[in-house]
């Protein structure tokens, strides 16, 4: 029989650790721990700020190298292929300087989630902390970083004259949809590679494959004839920045596409919940 | 009511070989069809603690002793509710809180003043408790301007005061400590020692490992004392510690 207890953030007032009689796999479990890293989301902010800024410490110019890299990665890229795929610069410049700045949010936010648990060891061993924090933080921190980048997207769009629509408000439930499935692709992950610690590598590769796979740097409508639209509507990739991406460039994704991306999140928070509640006890042996 | 059980409590960690940790072996070895047989695929088991039961109720100080490798810091982990025990049954009531590596989570480059929040975020203070508990905590470091400064322009002893400051500002029901934290100068040694004992005296339960006879003589009314992963002895400080000390 396995019992275990739950306790709240010490000095709370309101009566705490009270026991929680269960089994190995009790979803209430996980639920428990994701509750508890939600409530104290203060810990995930604290730590992600902290994390930007000691990377950019006694840096002049700071966080806002992101920008600055990502800025003349955008320009460059958006100059080669653009003259390359010989799409008007108006309209390819704006697509690909939004492609790249969510995918390297995708991408970052799905690579690092790999550690979000090994990286985090010494918390783990030493402090008791929803172990859903560590992802969060991971998340918070890429999102910290996306916010440095979009300041890049206002600044392209008035070097190719075109204004935004009132469609771009729709980029808003489209990134919310899209961090709710960035948090369950995390959070299995991070409990697979603490086991399997050659994981890591595999998901580095797969996203390396995705990137080309994905409409990223080149545009869906620029798919030769013949080729199946199955290339683009199997990738969940595909939906998951579209959602955001269309709305950011005057366009309203397509049924599909959010379909898609709650179908992805409901089947892939399931199937999280199921391991974390699982493994969650078995994290701290594998560190 | 502050209260830990442990009921037959067993730890075992498994220990990953090289063959047994890598996913790339698992799917190697069922490509080159050698017989796999799930409970010897390499696993070595290490075993931590064994079938250790014990009630702490509220009030007692609890010491551990035992000697390298005996199992102390597991158990002290299985106490803060970071293992969870293999087979038995932990409960755990009462929020704990662990003075074990109070410099965790301090980041080198930031200011005092950063580092006190992120100390104080690591042990678990809600920000709006914080809020109330900063200035005492930026006196007691007796740090004065040197709280603007980033913290690696500290002396050693300085970093301690501030560490020891942030991580002792809360008063948890359940305390677990592995040795005696003393730091800095003779000043404020004086003024730690002081600090400390007001915890260890408000706390409801107190759980130390140490190695220090006078110590534990001093602050635990219980001893366990550890062998092996299992408890060798448990009892009053007055039949314990002669026992252990010989």
């Amino acid at each position: 029989m396995y019992r275990t207890f739950r306790t709240v953030g010490p000095g709370q007032n309101k009566r705490t650790g009270y026991m929680l009689p269960t089994r190995t796999g009790f979803v209430a479990d996980a639920f428990a721990d994701i509750g508890a890293a939600l409530l104290k989301h203060h810990l995930a902010t604290t730590f992600s700020w902290q994390d930007v800024a000691q990377r950019y410490r006694r840096s002049r110019v700071g966080a806002f190298w992101l920008t600055i890299n990502m800025g003349v990665l955008i320009g460059a890229l958006g100059f080669v292929f653009g003259t390359l795929f010989r799409t008007p610069m108006h309209e390819y410049l704006p697509y690909i300087c939004v492609s790249l700045i969510f995918w390297g949010f995708i991408s970052t936010s799905i690579n690092e989630g790999c550690t979000a648990f090994i990286g985090a060891e010494g918390i783990i061993l030493q402090v008791r902390m929803p172990l859903f924090t560590h992802v969060l933080r991971t998340l918070y921190r890429n999102a910290i970083i996306l916010g440095h980048n979009i300041l890049i997207y206002p600044l392209v769009l008035l070097s190719v004259g075109r204004m935004p629509t009132w469609d771009i408000f729709l980029a808003l439930p489209g990134f919310v949809i899209l961090t709710l499935n960035l948090l369950w692709i995390m959070l299995t992950l991070a409990v697979l590679c603490a086991r399997y610690r050659d994981m890591t590598q595999v998901v580095q590769n797969m996203l390396q494959v995705i990137l080309y796979l994905t409409p990223v740097m080149w545009m869906p409508k620029t798919l030769p004839e013949g080729i199946s639209r199955l290339l683009l509507d199997l990738n969940p990739f595909y939906h998951l920045i579209s959602v955001v991406r269309d709305p950011l460039l005057g366009d309203v994704p397509s049924a599909t596409n959010w379909m898609a991306c709650v179908g992805f999140a409901v089947v892939g928070w399931t199937a999280a919940l199921l391991l974390f509640s699982r493994y969650r006890h078995r994290v701290p042996y594998w560190l | 009511m502050a209260s830990i059980t442990l009921a037959g409590v067993s730890v075992e960690f498994p220990v990953f070989n090289a063959a047994s940790r890598s996913l790339k072996n698992r799917v190697l070895s069922v490509a080159t069809g050698g017989a796999i047989d799930r409970r010897t695929d390499g696993h070595v088991i290490v075993r931590g603690l064994e079938d250790v039961s014990c009630a702490i109720k509220e009030g007692d100080r609890i010491g551990l002793v035992g000697h390298n490798g005996s199992g102390k810091t597991t158990l002290l982990r299985v106490l803060s509710g970071i293992y969870r025990p293999t087979s038995g049954s932990a409960a755990i009531d009462g929020d704990c809180v662990s003075l074990i590596n109070i410099s965790l989570g301090i980041d080198p480059e930031a200011t005092g003043r950063e580092n006190i929040r992120l100390r104080a975020a690591m042990m678990g203070m809600r920000p709006d408790e914080l809020r109330k508990q900063f200035d005492e905590i930026a006196e007691f470091s007796g740090l004065g301007d040197f709280l603007d400064m980033p913290f690696r322009t500290y002396s050693s002893g300085m970093q301690l005061r501030l560490a020891f400051s942030t991580s002792t500002a809360i008063r948890p029901e359940i305390l677990v400590m592995d040795e005696w934290l003393s730091t800095g100068d003779e000043d404020f040694k004086h003024k730690a020692d002081k600090r400390l004992r007001e915890i260890v005296s408000t706390t409801k339960i107190l759980v130390l490992a140490s190695h220090s006879r006078e110590l534990l003589q001093k602050n635990c009314n219980r001893i366990l004392w550890m062998d092996h992963g299992r408890v060798r002895m448990d009892g009053p400080a007055n039949d314990v510690l002669p026992a252990y000390f010989g």
